[in-house]
């Protein structure tokens, strides 16, 4: 395996939870500086299969590395090189702008001096100075997925993992996010994303779609719409998770 | 450490933003302190006694003064007719009533011992009535004693037994309630305030990043701990401060040791906290848990309201399990008795068990949710 190339390594991943076979026998790489789409139905294995690439649970079978190390005993590592940000509001609101930066700086061990200068980058960049001292809860819900998102790059990891990062806001919101992530994989940050916007699903570099615990397919988008003959990412993901026999659990 | 000092910092932002928990954490214990003190007194203290017989008699006269010099009771006034007592107990005119006999001061002085002296309580407050009763008979029995000595000259051997409440002199419920009412708070701060906290981060989202950071899971609960096991300190000494200076309870044993008591106490509730934590899914179930599971069973076996011996066998095993229950012991113990290590090395140990066997149940469980 060359780490070198590849972000992310995963062969024959595993997970059950008692008779339920979450993820069922996975492979995929994620090349180094990519946009990876990850996308999948509720319940068809993708929350499960990210949270064991986060470090937060181990497989049941198969193996694999992410930024280089085994995620079956290097979670420590694996977690000190990656950021996380969720699908659900990732900030704490009883903290202000300034004190949710001064957290995680913290947490991921950054130190006082590096921790005002990300904290004065980070404000500039987002255009953030005027509200450093307000509560995080207070600010409208596009800024605050900037915000967090932006936090879950204070420690400059290789790996960003998005958790459906974009819910419940407006097109131009998410697409304004999405330069973000543009921005972020031009200077060599992999970033793996999980959504449920089929247009978002165009902006990835590739794309691996999950039904029923299996990757059904993975591919560029380009590929995938001329393979089954369809004209948007919408399309596909239809025909493809149309397939599945599980039920949706929610 | 960095890392986890940044998270202890934030737990404390917390809750100093949030003006419930401060309320809680900074009101209740004076709150439940003042409650217990002065409205669920059940001690003996400005008790009204009626006194019915012949005001002329030198012996009856003598006892009365008695009665009104005791610094705990006070002559309501004088009645002639025993008949009228029923009267002036549904006017609640008076707690207790005195009726000497036809010719008291004579027949205590005679041999034949025919002196009659009957004491009257008001039953429909059995607890409070026995021991206003017990009381008065006390302060009569004294008198008593003062006439066969100036008879005799010289005290003369009694069989009249003389009782003495070790301790607490004045049966003060305080004694009772300021070790039940500590064990009661350091509970509900460490185990439910702990417990909400983690479920809201739960319910948030955010517990989420905390756990995908490189801060090992075990330092994530310790630093959401950290800040209830100091708020717990602040209240021990409120609590402490409050009843030595307004309920004059004395702290006669060693204050290290009943710190260190309340140490494992503390340990051990925090513990339960982790515990509920893990088996709520949102902050009201986690309430709830504290209310009906750990409040509730406080409050009953751990022997503030009602003592644990006269229970049925099998709600006593039951009480052995609560760990309050072996803290309060330990307090009354160290406070009220004044008893070294040595006299609470039982309750110490088995407090230290459980708080050991909790807190590895709860890391271990907390860890499993993660898998």
């Amino acid at each position: 395996m060359d780490t070198e190339l590849n972000a992310i390594e995963i062969r024959n991943l595993t997970k059950r939870f008692g008779n339920f076979t979450a993820v069922d026998n996975i492979s995929f790489n994620v090349r180094n500086g990519e946009i990876f789409g990850f996308l999948g139905a509720n319940g068809a294995g993708k929350t499960t299969a990210m949270r064991i690439l986060c470090g937060l649970s181990r497989p049941s079978e198969g193996e694999g590395t992410v930024a280089g190390y085994d995620i079956r005993n290097e979670q420590e590592k694996i977690k000190r090189n990656i950021g996380y940000m969720s699908q659900k509001f990732s900030l704490y609101p009883d903290l202000t702008v300034g004190e949710n930066i001064r957290l995680f700086g913290g947490i991921y061990g950054l130190n006082d001096r590096q921790i005002r200068e990300k904290t004065e980058e980070m404000l500039s960049m987002l255009d953030l100075r005027q509200e450093r001292d307000k509560y995080a809860g207070s600010l409208p819900l596009g800024w605050k997925q900037k915000l967090s998102f932006c936090i879950a790059l204070i420690h400059d990891p290789r790996i960003i993992f998005l958790d459906e990062p974009t819910g419940g806001v407006d097109p131009e919101t998410r697409r304004r996010f999405w330069e973000l992530i543009y921005d972020t994989a031009e200077k060599g940050t992999t970033i793996f994303v999980t959504t449920h916007y089929m247009d978002e699903a165009e902006y990835c570099d590739r794309v691996s779609v999950m039904v029923d615990g299996k990757i059904a397919a993975l591919d560029s988008p380009e590929n995938l719409k001329t393979r089954f003959s369809a004209r948007n990412m919408d399309e596909v993901f239809r025909i493809i998770a149309g397939r599945a026999e599980r039920e949706e659990r929610p | 450490m960095k890392e986890f000092l940044a998270s202890v910092k934030k737990e404390f932002r917390h809750i100093f933003r949030d003006r419930r928990t401060v309320l809680i954490v900074m009101i209740m214990p004076v709150i439940q302190i003042i409650l217990f003190g002065f409205a669920v007194s059940t001690e003996v203290n400005r008790v009204r006694v009626m006194v019915c017989g012949d005001m002329s008699d030198i012996s009856v006269m003598r006892i009365t003064d008695r009665i009104d010099n005791n610094r705990y009771l006070e002559i309501a006034g004088t009645l002639s007719n025993p008949g009228e007592i029923e009267d002036v107990f549904r006017r609640n005119e008076a707690d207790v009533a005195v009726c000497f006999g036809m010719d008291f001061g004579r027949e205590s002085v005679s041999p034949s011992g025919n002196a009659r002296v009957r004491i009257i309580g008001d039953g429909s407050d059995p607890n409070t009535a026995r021991m206003t009763v017990s009381y008065v008979a006390g302060v009569i029995q004294q008198e008593q004693q003062d006439i066969s000595t100036s008879l005799a000259g010289e005290k003369r051997p009694s069989m009249a037994p003389v009782v003495q409440l070790m301790y607490n002199p004045a049966m003060k419920s305080s004694y009772n309630f300021v070790p039940g009412v500590m064990g009661l708070i350091l509970m509900l701060i460490c185990s439910m305030m702990t417990a909400v906290s983690i479920v809201r981060e739960k319910e948030t989202g955010t517990l989420e990043l905390l756990l995908v950071s490189p801060v090992k899971p075990v330092w994530v609960i310790l630093s959401k701990l950290m800040p209830y096991l100091v708020l717990s300190a602040v209240n021990f000494a409120s609590i402490l401060l409050l009843s030595h200076y307004v309920m004059e309870v004395p702290v006669k044993g060693s204050l290290i040791l009943l710190s260190a008591a309340a140490l494992v106490f503390v340990i051990t509730s925090l513990a339960i906290g982790i515990l509920v934590s893990v088996i709520s899914s949102s902050q009201r179930t986690a309430m709830l848990i504290c209310g009906m599971g750990l409040t509730m069973p406080t409050m009953i076996f751990s022997g503030i309201i009602f003592p644990c011996e006269s229970m049925p066998e099998v709600l006593q095993w039951f009480s052995d399990i609560i760990p309050a229950k072996w803290f309060i012991i330990m307090v009354k113990k160290i406070m009220i008795q004044g008893g070294g290590l040595a006299a609470v090395a039982r309750e110490m140990s088995i407090l230290t068990g459980m708080a050991v066997v909790l807190l590895a149940a709860s890391i271990r469980s907390f860890r499993t949710r993660l898998q």
